[in-house]
Order: structure tokens, then C-alpha cells, then sequence
């Protein structure tokens, strides 16, 4: 009754990533690497080197042939997944925070980091899938510069053109990307940073999670708060199971921020909230740092959490007998 | 002035009333310099200034300098002498009052005496309003009933939170009873206190000590002892005592009257209070031991009320024990119990049988056949030269002494009674011949016997807290032989062993039940119905367990079947087990129900707030707060229901309780159907919204990809849930 432990990484895991059949984890940290697990006994099948800094996040694209990564180190790398090798390198002025991929995986979207006096900015970039890939268009096909807060995270939504951000100050908004204006914003959607997004399956809703320790999810077309789930730490994840009544959610006190080794104090778990009632459901102890980041199995029969050095796997069954509790079965 | 208005208005019109209005000075038109003396010789005027200087000398002697000038002495002009009265000029009214204080009544010689009045006082009586007016009377309110509380009908507890600068005041019943009662708006105060039986709150305030009460918490007492630190009310609640740090200083001007303190109350710090009537009653000084090389820290309560409230005492350390009477707060029988070397005394308390006695004894009154129960005091002397240390019961007022133990190689004692009076514990810390190591008796007096029988049980270790059971006839020890005894530091957990004890009815001794071995339980509490016990760690940093046992698991079984003869000690069963990280209070509420731990921001800043635990160990509530400070259980006065009333309840229990459990039944039915018709809202809700997404989805999108989401989401149906929660199951993940 063990949860698959993943030793790989060197530094705190920031982005973890499940591709669209499941079989497959991606997963970046602060140590410059990017491993790929199989996801049914946690072997690793490979590493990406080549980055020169903390990569910040991950993409995949839905056949698992592509991938994107972006770094501390200005780079948004394109890679392919079966090689490892490095197709082709973007240069910014800046770190890259944030990458995804389209529905069609025609497209990525990218963050760069507001610093040494560039804006942040929301590149699009058209990826070109004939032959093995390494011929890309250097210039994006998009770009722009949100005005106010700068941009945190950011997704594809179901309608064309659009994406949804989410935002430093808490702001969660909608951008047309072809001509960079704000569509619609909710400026109060939370009261501090926003560390997560993640869509659901049809990107008609999506969840948030803030460090203003609560998550909420949103309509991506008309940016309502559809449910709010609130707990006593601040987020860093929070993730949607799919077919599954559940949304996970993790974080943690940092540990600058803590005034006790006490790990009781960090409050270090995954939580289980129902998504429609909005009430806790279970939580599943592990980690011993902050949980940075959560992704559940397309499937929705088993998650993957990413802390400090430290990333779990666990399988779990939403046991239908004992209906209000939630026991986790890990292997 | 108007003359000079008048001459100015042709050349000016200009109104300057507004600007003489404001400037005017206020002449000081008062005479409260000014005093009349009277009873003065009558002389003729060759002697006036012999009589002035001698008059001056005897006001200099009283420290009240006055010169001749000053004296202004009326002549009958038709008899050419004195009219035996003068006035006197002091430079200020202070002066004046204290030469009315110093001199009224001053013998002045063997025929005259002085007799002084304010001059003002004269004018004042002599226009004062002669006729008779009739008092307007105060109409009739009734006051609220201070005990309202007892009478909700759910029977519930009441418990006061402090946290930051808000109190609030709870009910605590059942998971759908529990509410806040009551959210004052009391300012500015050092903490609360109940008193002993509910019926008032206190909070200390700069000023003083003010009582709370009533359904509508209306201010029902204060006590104005400026810069109080402690209270303690006494068992009946008629009086109170508080004490301050600071000495007792009265300023002049203040308020006067027997609510305030007098200037013979400067320099002591403790007071006692009469509640009812708001009086003072008498103050005292705890500075009594100055002189004494140890500075041992104060005892508080350091006045003890007899159980019945009509004797308080007070001990002087190595000398004597001083019991005062009630209301007066004089000496009993003008004489302290001089007692050579007592350390410290306890009152025996009274038993609920005692205690209805002197209830009768009271309504009958001085009539009644029985006399109420004399008070027993117990105290104790160290090894003074060649005498043996000695514990002493002493009937009181007869003043007879009832038993003496002697005692050897004595370091300390401590009295612990056992709360219906029948048992005395005298906890003897005892060292070896060598003086190194100290190891522990308990010499346990059986008070309802003849001739006080003493028993000794006789351990190896240091016990570190000892407590015995409710109106019961068991006891728990925590004893300890670690080394790290006595030095605590940061990290440090003392090893402690847990025991209980029970009288042996057939030896009629006490017999060890159970000992639970290495622990870290340092705190004992039983619940005050007795049977359940907590053991609880308090203020250690790493470890916060509570151990929930009943000592009479088997009871049920053997009250219903004919005597078992059972193995001693096997009916102590353990309950639960749990944790409350930092807890630095235990409290059981007055039902003996459930149980409060609290974690205070006095002591520490780690995760503060409170938890409340049924007797199993059962977590109910758990509140994290920041700067959680107090919670108190309001405690409930001794039940009203007579013995037989109580047995008939007893008796019928069942079908009482078949009218709660009706009662539960039927709230849990209401909370099931509201919750599920909350969540079946919910899932329509949601599910009404999916759809209309889903459908705007189509809408908008008409590419191949659709098909496929289709189908993923038809599973995305929500269940609604009807069963409530079968069982929680927790798995520990370790790494």
C-alpha cells in the first residue's frame, strides 16, 4: 500500500504533465532537467537535457509526438518525445512561465516574465508538424503585452482565438489573441497570485487555484465563478479528475513562511474536495514540503503530486461503497 | 461697563458684549478658605493677643501654621468682650480641611472645645430649604434571573471563548445545538473568570473587577480596585477577593463610601468584597514576610473560604493561621490559631449530605434540632529542631484538635482532600537519610471513620500530580523517576508512570489498580461525575496526547447480573486515544459530557485554539484561531433534584431517554433531508449548466473532435448520494 515514489529530480518539481493517453508523466523542476516516466510502474524512460535553467513548465501535445518546455534560461524548446532530441529553440528576453498547446496542437502560447524592464508577454506561436519538426518560424504568429498585473498562467479555451490567464494580482481574464484585446476580465476572481490553471476535458470550465488559499472554477466563456473551494493554506496546484466528482488541490505553507520545523504546521497534503457540493472529501499525507504542482490521469483513476525532490504517484479509486470518505489505494 | 458702552456707541457701533462675555474673570467669591471656629474663650480685648498666640501655638502643634493676622475676632460692642467664636483665613481650601480634620473637637482647655465649621456650611444650612419634600419612589423592576441559563430546555453547557480582544459566549450541545449565546462588547480587560457556580462572569479591568450576568448580561457588580490581577470568589458566591500588585493608594477627591477604599486601606493590595451588596469589606497586605530572606512566591487563593462561606482564613507562614468570620471579617473569637512553623492549610469540604444539613440547619434556623456539621481544617508543621513534622486535623470554630500524625525526614507536604471530605491525602515528599534523592508517602486519612484511621502507601518515585476521583473512592497518581526531574529545558519530555488506586472495601485499604508505564501524561483530570479520566501532556512542545479511560467498563454488566467476582483492576478500560498539538488547558464541562483542550497565546504562538472531545475521545469541534487566549466551561450550582428525586431518574432512565432519542432521531431525519435536498439542488444546478455549455460547445464548434467529447463526457454524470458517511478511513503514507 505504497504510492509510487519518483526519485529523478535533484531540486523542487515546478510543472508536472500526463499525456493524453495516460501512459506517459512529464515532469520539470528547478534542477534544468526533464524527465518522462511510464505512468503504470513509475520507471523513467528518459531525460530531456539541454536547458540552462529552472524549467518553469511543460506541454504535450495530444499524439505524444511533441513536446514544449519552457526555461529560466529565455528558451521555449521544442522536443521530440520519442528521441529526446531538442527540435527547435525560441530565444526571449526573458524566462518563460508558461506554455500550452492548442486543441489541434497546432498552436503553443507562451509566457515571458515581466523583468530587467521588458513587459510580460503572451506569445502564439504556429508549430509547423510536417517532416520531424525542426523547421519552426522564429517570429510568433501573435503577440502581445497584457496591460496591469502580468500574466501567471494561461490556456486554450474552446472558443477559437481566445485564451483564458490568470494573473498576479488575482485577475483571471479573457484574451483575444489575434488582437490582443482583453475580452473580459474579473478583476476579483482572487485576492492573490494565481498559481494554477488546468482545464477540463471540453476547456468549457476550468480551476484556479491562488495563493489566497482557495480554488475556484470558471466558466472560459463567461468568467463566472462557478464553484469555490476554500481551504487554510495557500495553493500552489489544483487539479480537475476527470470522470470523476473530484478536484484535487495542494500546497503549503512555504517554508521561509513557516515558523516551526512542525511539519504539521505546512499542512502538506493533497486534498479531495467534491466539486459540485464543494466540501472536503479526503486528504492523502506524503509530502514533506509544500506540494507545488498536481496533474490527474486522463482517466481519472490516479494522480501525481510533485514537491520538493520528491514526486508521488499514487493510483486511486474513489470507493463508491464508502460514498462520503475516500480511502486511496496506492501501489 | 454699560457707561462706557453708551459713550463709545455714537462714535461707534460696535457690540462688544460677545468679547466681554468671554473675557470676563471669574472672581473666586467663595469663602472655602474661610473656617468658623467655635467654643473660643470669651475675653475682654486686653487679652486678645495673648489668647491669638496661644490659639496659634495649638493649630502649629496639629501642623496646621496659622498667624494672628489671619484670625478675625468678632466684638459684642455693648459688653465690650468676645463672642467666644473667630474666623480663620488659611491660604487655600486644602489648608482649611485640614485644620477641620485636625482640629474639630480639639480640647482646647478643661472648659472650651473647638468646634469647626466651613464658613460656606453656614450660609448654606442657613438657606437651606426647610420643607419636607416626599421621595419620589423608585418603581419596582424585578431583576433578571441570574440563573436563567440552567433552564434551557436542551439542557446545554455554556463555555466563553477569549481570543484577541473579542469574548464570545457559546451553547455547546449536540453537532445542530451548538450556537453563540451571547457576544459582548466588554473592553479593555485582562481576562474572565466564572464564578464557582456560573451565576456571574467576571472581567478584570484597569479599574477594576466588574460581574456580568443574567439572560441579558447586564453589569450586575463592580469593585473599583484599581489595576487588579487576580480574583477569587468564594464557594457560595457571597464574597470575592482580588489583588493587585500594586498597593492600595486613595487620592484625595476620591469617590467615598463602602464601595471605595478608605485612607486606613493604603499600602495593601488584597481585598474582600461583600457581591451582593458591592461593600468592601476589608482589605489586607501580602507583604506581610518582608523581612523574611526567602521570597517564596504568593499562594493564590491566598485567602481560604470554609466550604460554607461563613469562615475565611489566612495563613502567616511559620507562625500562625488567622480565620476571620463572616460578613463581620473580624477574627474569630479575637485570636489567630497560633500554630509554630505551619506551612499550609486546606478546609475540609463539605458533602453534598453535609451540605444539605446546613441547608436546613439555615431555613429552620436557630430552632432546628441538628446542628449543622462543624468545618475541619487540615495543616501541617515541618521538622522544627527536635519536633517531628505533623499533620493536624482541627475541628473549627470548637477549635479541638481531632487527629495528629507525626511525620519523618520530611521535605514537603501537600493536603489534597478528596471533594466530598470523606478522604485526606497528605502527599509526603520525603528525602533519605542522605538528603540526595526524594522519594514520595501518601498518608490518606479516612475522615468518616472513628478515630480517623491513616493509611500509608508507600512509593519509590516522586509523584509529580495527584487527584482523586469525584465522590469517589479512587485516586491517580503521576509519578516520575527521571532524571531530567527539575531541570526543564527546550525538548525536554519527562518519562512519567500513570497509577490508579482504589479502597479496598473488604481490607479497607487502598490497593493499586493499574499502573501505565512510560508515559508523558503529566496532568490528571477526572471528569467531575467521576469514572472517566484524561491523562493529558500539557506545555511540551513535542508531545500533546490525551488518554481517554473509564475505570468502570465492566460495570454495566455486573449492575445487571448478579455480583461477578472479577480480577481487581480489570474493569479500566481505554476509551481513545488522541492529540491536540500545544495543548496547554484540559477542561471537562460541568456534565462530565464533554471535554475542552485549549492551546493559549499566553504560552505559546503555535497553532492556538480549542478543541472540544466527547468522553471517548471523539473529536466534535476543533477551532484554530490566532491569538486564542481562554475558554472556560461556565460552571452549573449543585443540582435541586433531592436524592430520592434523582434515584426515581435513575430508575426510569429508560424511558427518558426514549424521549431524546425520539428526539435525535427526528433532528437527524430533518438534517438528512436538508442536506440532501441541498445537494440534489447542487447536482441540477450543475448538471443544468454542463448542458447549456455543452450545447454552446456544439454551437460553436462543428469539428471532428466533437464526436469523440462527446462521448467522453456522457460519463461525466454526477451521482447523487444519498447514505450518510459509513466509516472514514485514514492510511498512513510513510515514506
Amino acid at each position: 500500500m505504497r504510492p509510487i515514489l519518483l526519485q529523478g529530480h535533484e531540486r523542487s518539481l515546478t510543472q508536472i504533465k500526463y499525456n493524453r493517453d495516460g501512459d506517459l508523466l512529464f515532469s520539470c523542476s528547478k534542477d534544468h532537467v526533464i524527465n518522462v516516466w511510464y505512468t503504470h510502474n513509475g520507471e523513467r524512460l528518459g531525460t530531456y537535457d539541454g536547458h540552462n535553467g529552472t524549467v518553469w513548465t511543460v506541454d504535450v501535445d495530444s499524439e505524444s509526438r511533441f513536446f514544449v518546455s519552457g526555461s529560466a534560461d529565455n528558451q521555449l524548446r521544442l522536443w521530440n518525445v520519442a528521441t529526446g532530441k531538442c527540435l527547435y529553440t525560441w530565444e526571449f528576453p526573458t524566462a518563460v512561465k508558461r506554455v500550452a498547446f492548442s486543441e489541434d496542437d497546432k498552436q503553443v502560447v507562451c509566457i515571458t516574465e515581466q523583468r530587467m524592464g521588458y513587459q510580460c508577454t503572451i506569445r502564439v506561436f504556429n508549430i509547423s508538424r510536417n517532416g520531424d519538426g525542426s523547421k519552426q518560424s522564429k517570429e510568433p504568429a501573435h503577440i502581445f503585452n497584457p496591460i496591469g498585473s502580468k500574466a501567471t498562467v494561461c490556456a486554450f479555451t474552446s472558443q477559437p482565438s481566445i485564451i483564458f490567464t490568470g494573473h498576479e494580482s488575482g485577475k483571471v481574464a479573457l484574451f483575444n489573441f489575434k488582437t490582443g484585446e482583453e475580452v473580459d476580465s474579473n478583476e476579483r476572481a482572487h485576492s492573490d497570485v494565481v498559481t494554477d490553471l488546468q482545464m477540463s476535458p471540453d476547456k468549457t470550465y476550468c480551476i484556479t487555484s491562488s495563493k489566497d488559499k482557495s480554488a475556484r472554477i470558471h466558466d472560459t466563456k463567461t468568467l463566472d465563478v462557478i464553484k469555490t473551494f476554500t481551504t487554510e493554506t495557500p495553493l500552489n496546484s489544483a487539479a480537475i479528475a476527470p470522470n470523476k466528482p473530484y478536484v484535487l488541490l495542494g500546497g503549503g505553507q512555504e517554508a521561509m513562511s513557516v515558523t516551526t520545523t512542525s511539519l504539521r504546521q505546512g499542512k502538506f497534503e493533497t486534498r479531495f474536495w467534491h466539486k459540485v457540493f464543494e466540501e472536503e472529501v479526503g486528504r492523502v499525507k506524503g509530502h514533506f514540503g509544500p506540494i507545488n504542482t498536481i496533474a490527474v490521469h486522463p482517466k481519472g483513476n490516479s494522480y501525481a503530486s510533485g514537491g520538493r525532490m520528491v514526486l508521488y504517484e499514487y493510483i486511486i479509486s474513489m470507493n463508491r461503497t464508502s460514498k462520503r470518505s475516500l480511502t486511496v489505494i496506492c501501489r | 461697563m454699560s457707561g462706557v458702552t453708551q459713550n463709545v456707541e455714537n462714535v461707534d457701533d460696535i457690540d462688544y458684549s460677545d468679547i466681554e462675555a468671554k473675557y470676563k474673570v471669574e472672581y473666586d467669591d467663595s469663602f472655602d478658605n474661610t473656617l468658623i471656629v467655635d467654643g473660643v474663650p470669651i475675653i475682654d480685648k486686653s487679652k486678645l493677643e495673648r489668647l491669638l498666640t496661644k490659639i496659634c501655638k495649638e493649630f502649629s502643634r496639629k501642623g496646621v501654621p496659622v498667624k494672628p493676622d489671619d484670625i478675625f475676632m468678632p466684638w459684642d460692642e455693648s459688653t465690650g468682650k468676645s463672642k467666644g467664636y473667630l474666623f480663620m483665613d488659611f491660604r487655600n481650601a486644602n489648608d482649611a480641611n485640614t485644620a477641620l480634620i485636625a482640629m474639630d473637637n480639639h480640647p482646647f482647655d478643661a472648659k472650651h472645645t473647638f468646634k469647626l465649621n466651613r464658613f460656606d456650611d453656614g450660609e448654606k444650612y442657613a438657606n437651606m430649604d426647610e420643607t419636607y419634600v416626599e421621595p419620589e419612589i423608585e418603581e419596582y423592576t424585578p431583576r433578571e434571573h441570574l440563573r436563567a441559563w440552567l433552564t434551557d430546555p436542551q439542557g446545554r453547557d455554556q463555555y466563553v471563548v477569549y481570543r484577541g480582544d473579542d469574548v464570545e459566549i457559546f451553547w455547546h450541545g449536540k453537532p445542530s445545538q451548538c450556537e453563540l449565546a451571547y457576544k459582548p462588547d466588554w473592553k479593555d480587560f485582562l481576562y474572565v473568570s466564572w464564578s464557582p457556580q456560573g451565576t456571574y462572569i467576571a472581567t478584570l479591568h484597569r479599574q477594576g473587577v466588574r460581574l456580568w450576568g443574567g439572560p441579558s448580561w447586564k453589569p450586575q457588580q463592580r469593585f473599583a480596585h484599581p489595576l487588579v490581577k487576580l480574583i477569587d470568589f468564594s464557594p457560595c458566591e457571597n464574597y470575592v477577593v482580588t489583588w493587585s500588585n500594586e498597593p492600595i493608594v486613595v487620592p484625595e477627591g476620591k469617590p467615598q463610601g463602602p464601595q471605595y477604599f478608605s485612607p486606613d486601606d493604603e499600602g495593601n493590595n488584597l481585598a474582600v468584597w461583600d457581591i451582593k451588596s458591592g461593600h468592601l469589606l476589608r482589605t489586607f497586605s501580602t507583604n506581610t514576610g518582608t523581612e523574611g530572606a526567602v521570597k517564596r512566591q504568593m499562594q493564590w487563593p491566598a485567602l481560604k473560604w470554609s466550604p460554607d462561606d461563613k469562615f475565611v482564613a489566612r495563613v502567616t507562614p511559620g507562625q500562625m493561621i488567622s480565620v476571620h468570620e463572616l460578613p463581620s471579617m473580624f477574627l474569630h473569637d479575637k485570636k489567630s490559631l497560633k500554630i509554630e512553623g505551619v506551612v499550609d492549610f486546606e478546609w475540609c469540604p463539605l458533602s453534598d449530605k453535609d451540605r444539605d444539613e446546613v441547608e436546613k440547619v439555615a431555613s429552620v434556623g436557630a430552632k432546628g434540632a441538628k446542628k449543622a456539621p462543624e468545618n475541619m481544617i487540615a495543616y501541617w508543621t515541618p521538622e522544627v529542631a527536635n519536633q517531628p513534622a505533623r499533620v493536624t486535623l482541627l475541628s473549627f470554630p470548637g477549635r479541638a484538635i481531632l487527629r495528629q500524625k507525626n511525620l519523618f525526614n520530611v521535605s514537603e507536604c501537600k493536603l489534597h482532600w478528596q471533594n466530598q471530605g470523606d478522604f485526606l491525602c497528605v502527599k509526603v515528599d520525603r528525602h533519605t537519610k542522605t538528603k540526595k534523592s526524594i522519594f514520595c508517602n501518601l498518608e490518606i486519612f479516612r475522615v468518616r471513620e472513628k478515630d480517623f484511621p491513616v493509611e500509608v502507601v508507600e512509593l519509590k518515585d516522586t509523584v509529580t500530580d495527584f487527584s482523586w476521583e469525584p465522590k469517589g473512592e479512587r485516586f491517580a497518581i503521576v509519578s516520575t523517576n527521571d532524571p531530567n526531574l527539575g531541570n526543564p529545558g527546550p525538548g525536554i519530555t519527562i518519562k512519567t508512570d500513570v497509577s490508579f488506586y482504589q479502597l479496598d472495601r473488604v481490607k479497607n485499604d487502598f490497593k493499586l489498580l493499574k499502573t501505565l508505564p512510560n508515559r508523558t501524561s503529566n496532568a490528571i483530570r477526572w471528569s467531575p461525575r467521576g469514572r472517566f479520566v484524561v491523562l493529558a501532556t500539557v506545555g511540551s512542545s513535542t508531545k500533546s496526547e490525551l488518554e481517554f479511560w473509564d475505570l468502570d467498563f465492566t460495570l454495566e454488566d455486573r449492575r445487571d447480573g448478579q455480583v461477578v467476582k472479577e480480577d481487581w483492576g480489570s474493569s479500566i478500560q481505554s476509551l481513545g486515544l488522541a492529540d491536540h498539538y500545544g495543548v496547554t488547558d484540559v477542561e471537562w464541562d460541568p456534565s462530565g459530557r464533554y471535554l475542552a483542550t485549549s492551546a493559549s497565546a499566553w504560552t505559546h504562538t503555535l497553532e492556538n485554539g480549542y478543541a472540544i472531545w466527547d468522553f471517548r475521545g471523539q473529536e466534535l469541534l476543533k477551532q484554530i484561531q490566532d491569538r486564542f487566549k481562554q475558554f472556560l466551561w461556565r460552571p452549573r450550582p449543585r443540582t435541586l433534584l433531592s436524592k430520592d428525586q434523582q434515584k426515581q431518574i435513575r430508575k426510569n432512565l429508560k424511558e427518558f431517554s426514549r424521549v431524546f432519542e425520539e428526539e435525535d432521531q427526528r433532528e437527524s431525519e430533518n438534517v438528512n433531508t436538508e442536506l440532501l435536498a441541498l445537494r440534489r439542488r447542487l447536482v441540477d444546478e450543475w448538471n443544468a449548466w454542463r448542458a447549456r455549455s455543452k450545447k454552446e460547445l456544439g454551437e460553436g464548434q462543428g469539428h471532428d473532435h466533437a464526436k469523440e467529447k462527446q462521448s467522453e463526457e456522457d460519463k461525466e454524470e454526477i451521482e447523487v448520494w444519498v447514505e450518510e458517511v459509513v466509516e472514514q478511513i485514514e492510511e498512513e503514507v510513510e515514506d
